[in-house]
């Protein structure tokens, strides 16, 4: 029996039979959006927040369409022109959403540890959409099932992921995942923007053109600007020449490879336009396959946490 | 627990529920048989396998899971949810709904529910092996292989060789 979930802060929360649950879910789940219907009934009257104090229209989306094609009542909160601009803090505003009845708060913030901080707090389960540097697990999730869409098991896969690997915490999810799924990991990046990662099980490169003829799955990272405070590397227009990916460094990579790249994509930087149009890029079956692992995880937090006055 | 039916029976009953269909529907033309997962699917299949002996027609048959559309989702431990295969012409036909027990009803509703979500089918029908009684809503089985009269408390186990290894409908008394 595969451990119930209460809450979804971190990849490595969870053990490589709840992984497998979540993953046999999203794909049973998968086919719904294609259905007449394209929703089914199974969290009707449950009230999923989406709580998101960092700018995201993406994930904020695939968490949106996830909980309607689940018939939840979703609403939103987020940080513009909310209370918490006023400076509320995150756990009076989680006694509020208490208070107003909701069954599950989905949370995106900059702060790293917030959700647990807060699932500590409330007495619903909390789903981690991203904080800070930290994690962001159906990231990980969603990108395991597009691989797993390819390839029957990641077992000695050999996974690259290259750029700023130090603000990622997309990188961080990925890597707990990948190695729990028993994937070879190795990790390019400017040593600018490399953290610590002893412990991490991961082989360190910085030649990207020396590691693509042997990669299986190359997933580039996006360059994020918006947490680039200081001069990490001298220009844009460098990050692309040295780490970014082109068609011409693609032809490095073996033809059944796949390209990943968590989106939105910054073109010309570390993707170029002809290398996201490249068949073995997968980006937009990531996208759809989020909605999939989102729709499970909601299934499986709620299903597991059974609301105290039920009516049998 | 008491062996009340054996490989015999049940092959008995799925030859004239396959008759009783076809009477039914006058004739197989525009059947799709859904087997409401888990054993309603071998047995959907076994009907479908009837029907073409009899009609020499094969009739579509699908697998529904009916795990997403229950309304008991939080009273129960979480349940993997399983693949639901149907054939891509619900649409206008007579779906036959595919069960191996009926007893509270709330599987059918919930497979109701999952039916419409795919098209809208002309007419369902209901089939089941064993009706054991205790309705909890106003469903009601089109054709039945065998009425059962249970306490609530009594279990009944349809086993099929595609999933159990044996054909076999066993009843146990309750506490």
């Amino acid at each position: 029996m595969t451990a119930p979930l209460t809450d979804l802060i971190a990849i490595r929360d969870l053990d490589r039979a709840q992984v497998d649950d979540l993953l046999d879910t999203a794909r049973e789940l998968l086919p719904i959006a294609r259905r007449e219907r394209a929703s089914v009934p199974t969290l009707r009257g449950r009230i999923v927040c989406n709580l998101f104090l960092e700018d995201s229209t993406r994930t904020r989306l695939s968490f949106d369409l996830a909980a309607k094609r689940l018939s939840a009542d979703v609403v939103d909160f987020t940080a513009q022109g909310t209370s918490v601009k006023k400076g509320e803090s995150l756990l009076d505003t989680a006694e509020t959403l208490m208070a107003l009845g909701v069954d599950l708060i989905v949370l995106r913030t900059s702060s790293a540890g917030a959700p647990v901080q807060l699932a500590r707090e409330v007495a619903v389960p909390v789903l981690n959409a991203g904080d800070g540097w930290h994690q962001h697990p159906t990231q990980a999730l969603l990108d395991a099932l597009t691989l797993l869409q390819h390839r029957d098991d990641l077992t000695g896969a050999k996974v690259t992921i290259v750029g700023d690997i130090l603000h990622s915490r997309v990188a961080r999810s990925e890597v707990e995942l990948l190695r729990l799924l028993g994937a070879d990991v190795t990790l390019v990046a400017p040593p600018t923007l490399l953290p610590d990662v002893s412990g991490w099980g991961v082989t360190v490169s910085a030649d990207l053109d020396a590691v693509l003829p042997t990669t299986e799955v190359l997933y580039v990272l996006r360059v994020q600007r918006e947490r680039l405070h200081r001069a990490f590397f001298p220009s844009t227009r460098e990050y692309a020449r040295v780490w970014g990916v082109d068609a011409a460094r693609l032809r490095r990579l073996p033809g059944d490879a796949l390209l990943m790249h968590p989106g939105p994509v910054n073109r010309g930087v570390e993707l170029t336009s002809d290398a996201m149009a490249d068949p073995r890029a997968v980006i937009t079956e990531q996208v759809t396959n989020g909605i999939a692992v989102r729709m499970a995880c909601l299934y499986r937090l709620l299903s597991a946490a059974p609301r105290p006055e039920v009516d049998a | 627990m008491t062996r009340l039916l054996d490989a015999d029976d049940v092959a008995r009953m799925v030859r004239r529920l396959a008759h009783e269909i076809l009477e039914g529907n006058g004739g197989a033309a525009g059947l799709v048989l859904l087997g409401v997962r888990t054993r309603g699917v071998p047995l959907a299949r076994r009907l479908a396998a009837a029907i073409a002996t009899i009609e020499d027609v094969d009739v579509p048959v699908g697998e529904l899971d009916v795990t997403l559309y229950r309304d008991d989702l939080a009273l129960r431990d979480p349940m993997p949810i399983g693949a639901t295969d149907v054939p891509p012409d619900v649409e206008g036909r007579t779906v036959v709904l595919v069960d191996d027990v009926l007893y509270t009803g709330r599987t059918v509703r919930a497979a109701l529910d999952a039916t419409s979500a795919l098209g809208r089918p002309a007419r369902v029908r209901l089939v089941c092996l064993i009706d054991r009684g205790h309705r909890e809503l106003p469903v009601r089985a089109d054709h039945v292989g065998k009425n059962l009269p249970t306490a609530a408390e009594d279990t009944v186990v349809v086993r099929l060789a595609e999933t159990d290894g044996v054909d076999e409908v066993v009843v146990g008394a309750g506490r």
